[in-house]
């Protein structure tokens, strides 16, 4: 016992205090090989998958990326790249470096870039605030104001044509204003008649008496001048502007009790639907002509910029049709037993819910309607595919270049369709108050 | 929505911005022959239009190799727009005075018949319908052009009736895809179209094999081979299975407009079989020894007051871009890439067609 007790008392039992420190896991269960086991070569199946993606990539590498670097950037035109070039493979990148403008503005006029690049910058200015809702809501008075800017720098003339276009609207919505305690519908009628009148009548004379006093002028550029990837961008931006609020008031009639606005929306968005784009331009491109009395001047960028808002009006309103239908029917009822009206209730409580359900199908649609504004080059419109297909890739210089200037208009949609949809993914997430 | 922007995408292949050199196709000919007899009476004076306007309006292709494109500056150049000029000059004085309007296949008459432009200049094929149904007129012939067809020489074709079996890519929906097949028909052999739509698309093609044969407008197949990167590879057949006289056409309905047209493309020609040039021009308008000189230069008659223009309209289309011989020479002559020789758009003098009657 007591060699025993001794014992015990020399050998201490062995108690331990830390913890090993942990070891690192097997090669093949961390870091990067097994981010690979995990990811890439999980089972026989995804590996062979991973092997076969793997070679196409490279495969792609290695047939774009010499196109690419050794592409030519300076040169006079096709055989002097392939001059330069000596039978290795490589782009004629000249052709972009030479014709940009072209490509960007069309045949506008070369001195008054600065004007159109004003216009695109003051743009974002005037998309923040209606795009992020941070920023201070004055701003919106510099939105409000910016179509007429842009317009006046863009075509040029009288500034004061761009103020009495403004002013008509101003007329329209202060009668509005006036009438509203009466019946929403019928001041905005009152309101339409207004600005018309005050258009049709009022603006030509006050246009000519305040140009001969205060001038305000710039030298006018003609629409057809216009061209290049500006008209796709004016084109989109001002489609998508004003389709989305008549997509809103097409969908809202097609909910609507009223048979006969019920009636003209259903025959309007089915018959949009029904007709390809390219038909509605045909029809704003040559067709148009017959109808109108002989002689009028019709600009052909305004009948195409009504016929593409048309045309995407009728697929917004299908799309916020979708969200309004989504709405449980508890909030409209809801909505009716606060006592509000139906403009109340729709502005209030319906709208902001179904909008924010219809945000991707809506911005599909907008960057499908951008992408189509391409399709005005079939009805020689100088866009930017217009410009390649036409006088570009026509002159005796460059004809047989072709991938690089496709792949330019291609880099430049992109760049902008991604911008779009990143966007709607940032709205989608700062709007998420439920259902997750 | 997809679906929506699918469903058209399909339909616009079908319509060629531009149906390159042959130009044959008539689209909604019923409603270009309604608005022809509408547009006849809108506009029976056309001279005082474009005089009162001070600019010549003129109908031209949205881009053509070596006939109509745009250089760095966003200048027209072309051996149509140099017509355009032509008449500008003649009429106004000033061969910068056009307004250009770039037509595609599909709507080139309409304008025309709805009084957008003047007159057109966009290598149109002269067809019996189009002069007589369309109610066009044409003022006569400035290039003198063929359908024929290009293969690879590594092929060893030597003629074009060596082809049966053969794919061929063609532009869908133009008479060269009738001409085509009526040739193989008579010839008995077969042949598997490939359509396409525009003279760049159909060298990407030509170029990546899908098709043996390429067949258009010879000028065309010329302009074509000329930018490849080597042209000696393919070589173009000796047949010319079609004619194409192209040429610049007005309203029906409005003779004296389209006098002034067909007269300064006369003026043109005959002053290269003359011998005047843009070089010797100022020197001869001084008066020279032949009548027929004098008499197309102003100094002697009064040709220029019949057509309402004045003394040295001549004179003046001429110096706007040289005779129809340097025009073409500038253009789209052996000096340039796309290097047509004249053959049949050489002077009658020279074995070609160009025949400008006396300036009498």
């Amino acid at each position: 016992m007591s060699t025993a007790s001794k014992s015990s008392a020399r050998i201490k039992p062995f108690v331990r205090h830390d913890p090993l420190p942990a070891k690192a896991p097997p090669m093949a269960q961390s870091g990067i090989a097994r981010w690979l086991r995990e990811n890439l070569f999980s089972s026989p199946g995804n590996t062979v998958m991973t092997l076969v993606a793997g070679y196409a990539l490279v495969w792609l590498a290695m047939q774009i990326g010499p196109w690419l670097l050794n592409g030519v950037w300076s040169a006079d035109s096709i055989r002097d790249c392939r001059e330069q070039l000596e039978g290795a493979t490589g782009g004629c990148f000249a052709v972009i470096a030479e014709r940009w403008p072209q490509l960007l503005f069309g045949n506008y006029p070369s001195e008054h870039y600065g004007r159109a690049g004003i216009a695109f910058i003051m743009l974002f200015v005037a998309l923040a605030p209606l795009l992020f809702i941070e920023l201070p809501r004055k701003m919106l008075w510099f939105t409000g104001l910016f179509p007429f800017i842009a317009y006046w720098l863009i075509w040029g003339g009288s500034l004061w044509v761009s103020v009495m276009a403004l002013a008509g609207l101003v007329a329209g919505a202060m009668v509005y204003k006036r009438l509203e305690w009466r019946s929403a519908a019928g001041a905005l009628a009152a309101g339409i008649v207004t600005a018309f009148v005050f258009w049709m009548f009022l603006s030509g004379p006050l246009v000519a008496g305040l140009s001969a006093v205060v001038p305000l002028q710039l030298a006018p550029v003609e629409s057809g001048e216009i061209g290049g990837f500006m008209i796709n961008f004016i084109l989109g931006t001002t489609c998508i502007a004003l389709s989305l609020p008549l997509g809103i008031a097409l969908a809202l009639g097609r909910q609507s009790n009223l048979p006969i606005i019920k009636g003209i929306c259903v025959l309007f968005i089915e018959f949009i639907r029904g007709v390809p784009l390219i038909t509605l331009l045909f029809v704003a491109s040559v067709m148009l002509a017959y109808f109108l009395p002989p002689g009028t001047n019709f600009d052909l960028i305004l009948r195409v910029i009504i016929m593409i808002t048309l045309f995407a009006a009728a697929y917004m309103a299908e799309a916020i049709r979708g969200g309004l239908a989504a709405l449980p029917k508890g909030q409209y009822e809801a909505a009716n037993s606060l006592g509000l009206d139906y403009w109340q209730s729709m502005r209030l409580i319906i709208l902001p819910q179904a909008l924010k359900i219809s945000i991707p199908s809506i911005v599909n649609i907008a960057i499908g309607l951008f992408k189509d504004t391409t399709l005005v080059s079939i009805i020689s419109m100088f866009d930017m595919l217009g410009m390649i297909k036409g006088p570009i890739l026509s002159s005796t210089d460059w004809f047989g270049v072709y991938w690089e200037l496709y792949a330019f208009a291609g880099l430049l949609f992109f760049v902008f369709t991604y911008g779009i949809s990143q966007y709607s993914q940032y709205l989608e997430r700062k709007l998420a108050t439920d259902h997750r | 929505m997809k679906t929506g922007t699918a469903r058209c995408r399909p339909g616009s292949t079908k319509w060629t911005i531009r149906g390159n050199e042959d130009m044959k196709k008539t689209v909604l000919l019923g409603a270009v022959a309604a608005a022809g007899l509408a547009g006849a009476a809108a506009s029976a004076q056309t001279l005082a239009a474009v005089q009162d306007r001070g600019a010549l309006n003129c109908g031209i292709s949205t881009g053509l190799v070596g006939f109509a494109s745009q250089d760095s500056n966003g200048e027209w150049q072309g051996f149509d727009v140099a017509v355009c000029r032509a008449v500008a000059a003649a009429v106004l004085g000033d061969p910068s005075a056009v307004n250009f309007t770039p037509t595609t296949n599909q709507v080139r008459f309409e304008v025309l018949n709805s009084g957008d432009i003047d007159m057109l200049a966009r290598n149109t094929t002269w067809t019996f319908s189009r002069d007589v149904d369309l109610k066009l007129e044409f003022a006569g012939i400035n290039y003198y052009d063929g359908q024929g067809f290009m293969v690879p020489a590594a092929l060893a074709v030597t003629s074009a009736l060596e082809l049966d079996t053969a794919t061929v890519c063609i532009q869908a929906g133009t008479t060269t895809e009738l001409n085509l097949a009526d040739f193989f028909r008579v010839n008995g052999m077969t042949y598997q179209p490939v359509p396409i739509t525009t003279a760049s698309e159909a060298q990407q093609q030509y170029l990546a094999g899908t098709c043996d044969v390429y067949t258009t407008d010879a000028s065309g197949l010329a302009a074509t081979r000329a930018a490849f990167e080597d042209p000696s590879a393919h070589v173009i057949l000796p047949e010319i299975i079609s004619k194409e006289p192209l040429g610049p056409l007005v309203r029906h309905g409005d003779n004296e407009w389209g006098d002034v047209v067909r007269w300064t493309l006369n003026a043109l020609i005959a002053a290269e079989e003359l011998g005047v040039t843009s070089a010797n021009i100022d020197e001869l308008a001084q008066g020279t020894d032949n009548p027929e000189i004098n008499r197309l230069l102003g100094t002697e008659g009064s040709l220029g007051a019949m057509l309402g223009l004045s003394d040295d309209w001549a004179l003046n289309a001429i110096k706007a871009g040289g005779n129809y011989g340097e025009i073409f020479e500038r253009h789209i002559g052996t000096s340039t890439p796309i290097g047509l020789s004249r053959g049949l758009n050489a002077q009658w003098t020279e074995g070609g067609l160009l025949y400008a009657p006396p300036f009498r």
